[in-house]
């Protein structure tokens, strides 16, 4: 049967991996074709990058990314920050990315997504969907979409949200708890699993991954197809292939 | 497109020295190839309608009767007789058979089957075969698709794999190979089968 997928995540500035990537045989941490080369070695099922890059007069730099990671790394890459037009899918698609990653403009040009799945087909657009509580503890759960690394509200319902972004031909979700990330005490599995059960499309789970066990309660609990994970994989704190040995012990299948 | 340039740059990766991969759209190119990969693109109408728009057909189906053939994804589906994809659309006929959906709403081991079908699968391979040298039985490669092929001839399937049902994930005859799944994509396994086909003498 289908393996759950295990997608270590870089957040490239500018053409350079940021946050400190701690491999001792890497010459260059902040290459991402050296890093990307490595996370392959030990086993990802695939590869995100997100571009952080502020200035849109240095967004070129990571389509050179894109193209020297595909000419050597022959896995599923995904590439999100700053796809706002069919220009961009299509320009990271031409560099080697086999997906593309639509956050902020999905929110406010809803209609950007049908364009780009029309167009470039629902297999590579990812709708990336940043979520926050906002109900109180003793009401039944809800969650909002936030904008804007989680300050602004946008009065949007997740569970709407997801199904619509499906109806209009998202291929993939990529569901971020915003009140879990950054935090390492694992994912928001009561969202995760909400979302997972209100779609057919697959769903990769992030925000507030900081161990193994986090990763298999993701698939486990939360029922999500893919976990995504950037530090404690930058800071080599676990290696992939010690992640999916840990789920495959845990009676999660992986691809080892 | 990325599916394209993707592929091109796996092959270019174990081409030997001799080796030029070429990326076209001209018939006279392919009937003069020595070998073809065809890797299709798009939802089946769409993909007929390009292969029709640039006079490919008779050029596909020659190159897929005489000479190493390789379709990848899409362009495994369109060798069958028909599709239920876009309200039904008839494909270039070389194997009779149909292209069906996934059922919806699948659960197995209480997990539900989303569609598409994306990641790695497992390839349980029916026979031997020259393209399998060095990919270990069970393999898992990456698959992305919503769709899978019914051939008429089981003879043709020469490698199943199970997503609730039970499907044919490669189709194999004479000097034809096809895969459902993305080689290309499926990191050192995928990278074997397409350093074989390049080896592989009918």
């Amino acid at each position: 049967m289908l393996a759950k997928r295990i997608i270590p995540c870089l957040d490239v500035d500018n053409g350079r991996v940021v946050k400190g990537v701690k491999f001792v045989d890497i010459r260059d941490a902040g290459d991402p074709v050296e890093v990307a080369r490595r996370y392959n070695q030990e086993g990802a099922d695939e590869i995100t990058f997100l571009d952080i890059t502020a200035s849109s007069d240095d967004r070129e730099t990571i389509v050179h990314v894109v193209e020297r990671v595909a000419g050597e790394v022959f896995i599923p890459l995904t590439v999100g920050g700053g796809i706002r037009r069919a220009e961009d899918v299509r320009r990271m698609l031409n560099a080697g990315a086999d997906k593309v990653g639509i956050n902020t403009a999905a929110v406010f040009n809803p209609e950007f997504v049908k364009e780009a799945a029309d167009r470039f087909g629902s297999q590579c657009i990812v709708v990336a969907i940043d979520a926050k509580r906002v109900s109180a503890a003793d009401e039944p759960p809800r969650w909002e979409i936030f904008t804007h690394g989680g300050r602004k509200p946008t009065g949007l319902d997740a569970i709407e949200w997801a199904r619509r972004m499906q109806s209009y031909g998202a291929g993939e979700i990529l569901l971020t708890s915003m009140d879990r990330d950054g935090t390492k005490i694992g994912f928001d599995l009561q969202l995760t699993r909400t979302i997972c059960d209100s779609v057919s499309i697959p769903v990769i789970a992030s925000g507030g991954v900081g161990n193994l066990q986090h990763l298999v309660d993701g698939v486990v609990e939360g029922g999500a197809d893919a976990v995504l994970a950037a530090s404690i994989f930058h800071f080599a704190e676990y290696t992939v292939g010690e992640a999916k040995r840990y789920m495959q012990e845990r009676g999660v299948e992986v691809r080892l | 497109m990325g599916n394209l340039r993707s592929v091109a740059k796996a092959i270019e990766h174990v081409a030997g020295p001799g080796d030029r991969v070429l990326v076209t759209d001209q018939p006279q190119r392919i009937l003069s190839a020595d070998r073809v990969v065809f890797p299709g693109q798009g939802a089946a109408r769409d993909c007929m309608a390009a292969i029709s728009e640039h006079h490919l057909n008779r050029a596909v189906l020659d190159a897929a009767h005489s000479k190493p053939f390789f379709g990848i994804c899409m362009g495994m589906q369109v060798l069958l007789g028909h599709s239920d994809e876009n309200g039904g659309t008839d494909l270039l006929g070389l194997f009779p058979g149909n292209v069906t959906r996934f059922p919806e709403g699948q659960v197995v081991n209480g997990q539900r089957l989303k569609i598409p079908q994306m990641g790695w699968n497992r390839v349980s391979q029916c026979n031997p075969h020259p393209l399998w040298e060095g990919v270990g039985q069970g393999s898992r490669f990456y698959f992305v698709h919503s769709y899978y092929v019914q051939p008429e001839d089981p003879g043709l399937v020469a490698a199943t794999t199970d997503y609730g049902v039970e499907f044919p994930s490669v189709l194999a005859r004479d000097n034809l190979f096809a895969t459902q799944f993305h080689p290309e994509k499926s990191a050192e396994a995928g990278l074997c089968l397409l350093r074989n086909f390049l080896d592989w003498d009918i």
